[in-house]
């Protein structure tokens, strides 16, 4: 908690081996999820709303729920994949690596 | 049915003080663990599904379709992207002990209480209408069961008024057991797990009472919704996304969220299970919306209020049982909410409002003893009561009315104004405290005058003629149609303008303001919060005393916590039974804990009150901020560059002016020789023209003028003699002859010498015979020297009645021979000066050519001694030191 020492600014390395190369992307996904989830529930703006072709209210409630479910399940598993990267005591750096701009 | 009601409600709180008091009681026995797992984390977030969204989802599904989903797509897509924000923000919320959102804000800015003021008062603005609302819902639904037809408007208030009594009854008891946030309200969040369960549970069997029980299932109920009025997908694309975003804004930002969010959150992992567990959650309170309005609609006489299917469908069709549960889930919703609300509330008022006054106004601050715990509670307290009695009153001068229908997406509007300065303090290190302030005002500002202040109806706050023509006759000003656009939904249009200007204003005075150290520190730290788990910034813990720092924590951690906290920072400085010293390290673990009980800001002002001030050293400031850091680095080369050239400059100055005084005193030396060259020369020069050019001189007129010629001679020689031993002796050409002699002996050849020169007057000498019996091995001709020249000295200028000069000797480090008259001394000016070449002490007794006492200094110096002038004896006093290792052993 006292040691002020010099700034550690060691420059990650450029090519990660296979194992942390993944863990990596599992935090892009979980990154990602939430924009491709709001992308999936804004499609409804583009139903059509007048005539014959309008979307009925049924197909709407399946597909927002589903899209809901199916995020649900995304992140359910992502989170477990996330938890099992904790276990290995690897999250802490994990975080700082994926922090880096 | 109302007493059957009354009896059920009671009940049911009584339930909830039980479970609270059991989670109490659990986790002071140590058995908290499994009052903290993941689920109850995840359901204690489930407070932002309010009696609003219980019975007015509904409601909204029946008035504007699909629109009511929108207020939990939100906050599920914040929870699915958690690493991307809330991750940041519970490890901001756990390592800086944040207890508020107020707390999180004045934190983040440089600790500015300002800042905590403004966003307490914000918050309490933007809740007490919310709160108000689930008042009324409370009461509304009480109405539903048949209170409604006998009750009075009185009455009503009376409902109201009992609830909100419990309600904050309930808080003060398990909201305000302890203080300090790091012991979270356990009874609190079993409470509220508890009702979220309920709630849930109430909903989802009406809504399989209302698809399987009165639907026929699925198809049936699909069927059902195509063929109502509901039947076809119609949204308004704007409102669709605004109150998608705003719903994910209000998220972060509600009081009660922030609550249990990140101040009461355990461990970060359950972040992960919240992640996908409460989206669930949200999906299946929102699932069988659809289906009850539009069975509602069916069944339900026109015009009965849509905002209460929940309770009306299941009591029409005589379940009675069901609508019961359905009561009861719509009571958890509101209940729940108002506690935490009340908590988080509470916690801002005391630790921002009330604790800074007390601290300024009360005597001798921090300082004074006495339980401050006492005070924090109290304030907490009242805090508490405070705020759900603004509630009932704002409910009750509101008149329960259609008005407060919308209230929740103001209040969502009012409170989504801390988004920029929130998000823009976790993950813009430029970010200000200017620059919040000020996006804060603005975007507060607009919405009061967009949106809060006309949502109680046109000519309530804001006269009629500002809706149609704007202040004054300023047509762009309007509270509708700012800048003159006109035609948005009024909801829209305030959330757009007033995030707008607020971060607008927020960026520009951020990149027009320059922070103070200790804004950039904590900025440092927020921004970078998983790179640095330890504090950078320190306080300079020289002058803090431990004891009053006991004394204050004492008082609000209490006095077994504050001396564990003592005692183990104690035994980690390696001191037992001893209070900490006071180093940096431990002032920040001890005003981190204390920020857990009073707030950041407070916390900061007592320890400083006490320690006096903060340091931010450059090492720290290194440490924290990478492009300070090579700022700083290159600066303190610079600067250490430019010290080196000052003193380069200094040193040339300094041999600019000894050249100088060299030159002047060689001008000095070369008048000063000539005169006292010509001095005799003329007087030769006169008697030999004499002796040459006068006849008949008598021959004793003859020899008394040859003779000073004969002195005059003997004067220049002598004169020319020394000149020419200085000058060898300055130029460091003499060779010493070393020889093994006496001191004693020289000292008496010495002594003889100089009686026998001239006719002094008699000058008694004290010598110590025996300190002088020292063997030297050095040159004794030129040490004789020495002697002489000071023995003579006192012969000669001694001006006392009976002179005498006392010869000390003693040994130390170094042999030291010190030579003392009894005359009146040396004046201090001259002092300086009389080692010098052609110092004369005084003109009238003109004996030599002042040249002695500095051939005297070279040769001692040459001796590898040195001679100075004593001050502060009786008379002038010489002290010769000559290094140990002249001198040999006495034998």
């Amino acid at each position: 908690m006292t040691e002020t020492g010099p700034p550690r600014r060691g420059k990650p390395p450029v090519f990660l081996e296979r194992q942390s190369y993944r863990r990596r992307r599992v935090t892009d996904a979980a990154r990602v999820l939430p924009f491709i989830g709001l992308l999936l529930w804004l499609i409804p703006l583009l139903w059509r709303e007048e005539g014959e072709a309008a979307v009925r209210s049924s197909s709407a409630i399946l597909y927002l729920f589903g899209v809901w479910f199916l995020l649900v399940a995304g992140a359910a598993v992502l989170s477990a994949k996330l938890a099992a990267q904790t276990c290995d005591g690897t999250a802490e750096a994990e975080g700082r690596g994926g922090e880096a701009p | 049915m109302l007493n059957t009601l009354v009896f059920v409600g009671s009940a049911y709180a009584l339930f909830l003080f039980a479970i609270a008091f059991a989670a109490e009681r659990a986790a002071l026995r140590g058995q908290a663990r499994w009052l903290r797992s993941p689920i109850v984390y995840t359901l204690s977030l489930s407070i932002y599904c309010t009696a609003w969204t219980f019975y007015g989802a509904v409601g909204t599904a029946v008035r504007s379709g699909f629109e009511y989903l929108t207020i939990y797509l939100g906050p599920s897509l914040v929870l699915i992207g958690w690493w991307l924000i809330l991750r940041k923000l519970v490890r901001i919320g756990r390592s800086q002990r944040i207890t508020s959102v107020a707390d999180l804000i004045s934190s983040r800015y440089g600790k500015s209480n300002l800042l905590a003021v403004g966003v307490t008062i914000l918050a309490v603005v933007g809740t007490t209408p919310y709160i108000a609302l689930q008042l009324q819902s409370v009461t509304l639904s009480f109405e539903v069961f048949g209170v409604g037809d006998i009750a009075t408007g009185e009455e009503k208030g009376h409902t109201a008024l009992w609830v909100a009594a419990g309600l904050a009854l309930f808080t003060v008891i398990f909201g305000t057991r302890n203080l300090d946030a790091n012991e979270r309200h356990n009874g609190v969040v079993m409470a509220i797990a508890v009702e979220a369960v309920v709630k849930l549970a109430a909903l989802l069997a009406v809504g399989v009472f209302v698809v399987w029980g009165l639907s026929g299932g699925v198809s049936g109920v699909l069927d059902k919704i195509d063929a109502s009025s509901l039947g076809q997908w119609q949204m308004d694309g704007g409102r669709w996304v605004g109150l998608t975003v705003l719903s994910a804004t209000a998220f972060l930002c509600l009081p009660r969220i922030f609550q249990v969010l990140v101040v009461e959150n355990e461990n970060e992992t359950h972040l992960r299970t919240a992640s996908w567990a409460f989206p669930l959650y949200l999906g299946l309170m929102s699932l069988f919306v659809v289906p009850i309005a539009v069975t509602g609609l069916e069944m339900l006489p026109e015009g009965s209020n849509p905002d209460l299917f929940v309770l009306t469908v299941p009591l029409s069709q005589g379940r009675d049982g069901l609508a019961v549960l359905s009561f009861l889930g719509g009571f958890s919703s509101a209940t729940s909410m108002v506690i935490v609300a009340a908590i988080a509330l509470s916690t801002m008022v005391s630790n921002h409002v009330v604790m800074p006054l007390w601290l300024r106004y009360a005597r001798g601050g921090a300082k004074v003893s006495g339980d401050v715990r006492g005070v924090v509670l109290l304030a907490r307290r009242l805090s508490i009561i405070g705020v759900v009695m603004l509630g009932y009153l704002y409910y009750r001068l509101s008149g329960g009315g259609a008005a407060l229908a919308s209230i929740g997406l103001v209040s969502f509007a009012g409170l989504a104004q801390i988004l920029p300065a929130m998000l823009g303090g976790i993950f813009w290190r430029g970010a200000s405290r200017l620059g919040a302030l000020v996006g804060l005002t603005l975007g507060f500002g607009c919405w009061g005058y967009t949106l809060f202040l006309p949502s109680f109806g046109a000519g309530v706050f804001l006269p009629e003629a500002w809706g149609a023509a704007g202040p004054f006759g300023i047509g762009w000003l309007r509270p509708h149609a700012l800048f003159g656009i006109e035609g948005i939904d009024p909801l829209l249009h305030a959330v757009f303008w007033s995030l707008a200007l607020n971060t607008g204003g927020f960026v520009l005075a951020s990149l027009a303001s320059f922070p103070g150290p200790l804004e950039r520190l904590q900025g440092a730290q927020f921004v970078n919060v998983f790179e640095h788990s330890a504090a950078p910034r320190s306080w300079t813990g020289r002058v803090a005393q431990a004891e009053d720092l006991m004394i204050m924590a004492q008082r609000i951690l209490g006095a077994r916590d504050a001396q564990r906290l003592f005692e183990r920072e104690a035994r980690r400085q390696g001191m037992a039974e001893t209070l900490p010293a006071p180093t940096p390290s431990f002032l920040e673990t001890l005003e981190r804990e204390l920020a857990g009980s009073v707030g950041a800001a407070t916390a900061h002002a007592m320890v400083g009150q006490i320690v006096g001030g903060m340091s931010v050293s450059v090492e720290d400031l290194m440490a924290v901020a990478d492009e300070t850091a090579q700022l700083m680095e290159y600066s303190a080369r610079l600067e250490a560059q430019s010290q080196e050239l000052a003193r380069t400059a200094a040193q040339l100055r300094e041999a600019n002016a000894k050249l100088t005084r060299l030159s002047v005193q060689k001008d000095a030396f070369l008048s000063q020789i000539s005169h006292e060259l010509r001095t005799p020369m003329t007087s030769i020069r006169a008697f030999s023209e004499i002796l040459r050019d006068t006849t008949g001189l008598t021959p004793e007129e003859q020899r008394k003028y040859s003779s000073i010629i004969h002195d005059e001679a003997i004067r220049l020689t002598r004169l020319l003699d020394d000149l020419l031993d200085l000058s060898v002796l300055e130029n460091g050409q003499v060779s010493l002859n070393l020889r093994e002699g006496l001191l004693s002996d020289v000292l008496d050849r010495a002594v003889a010498a100089a009686a026998a020169d001239e006719h002094a007057a008699p000058l008694r000498i004290i010598r110590d015979p025996a300190a002088e019996r020292v063997w030297l091995n050095t040159d004794l001709d030129r040490l004789s020297q020495v002697f002489i020249n000071l023995v003579s000295n006192a012969r000669k200028y001694c001006d006392a009645a009976r002179p005498a000069l006392e010869i000390r000797v003693h040994r130390g480090d170094r042999l030291v021979v010190d030579f003392v008259d009894n005359g009146s001394g040396i004046s201090p000016e001259a002092q300086d000066v009389i080692f010098e070449k052609f110092s004369r002490v005084s003109d009238q007794k003109a004996g030599g050519a002042g040249l002695g006492l500095a051939i005297c200094r070279q040769i001692v110096t040459r001796l590898g001694g040195e001679i100075r002038y004593l001050k502060g004896q009786d008379g002038a006093a010489f002290r010769v030191a000559l290094p140990a290792d002249i001198a040999l052993a006495v034998e």
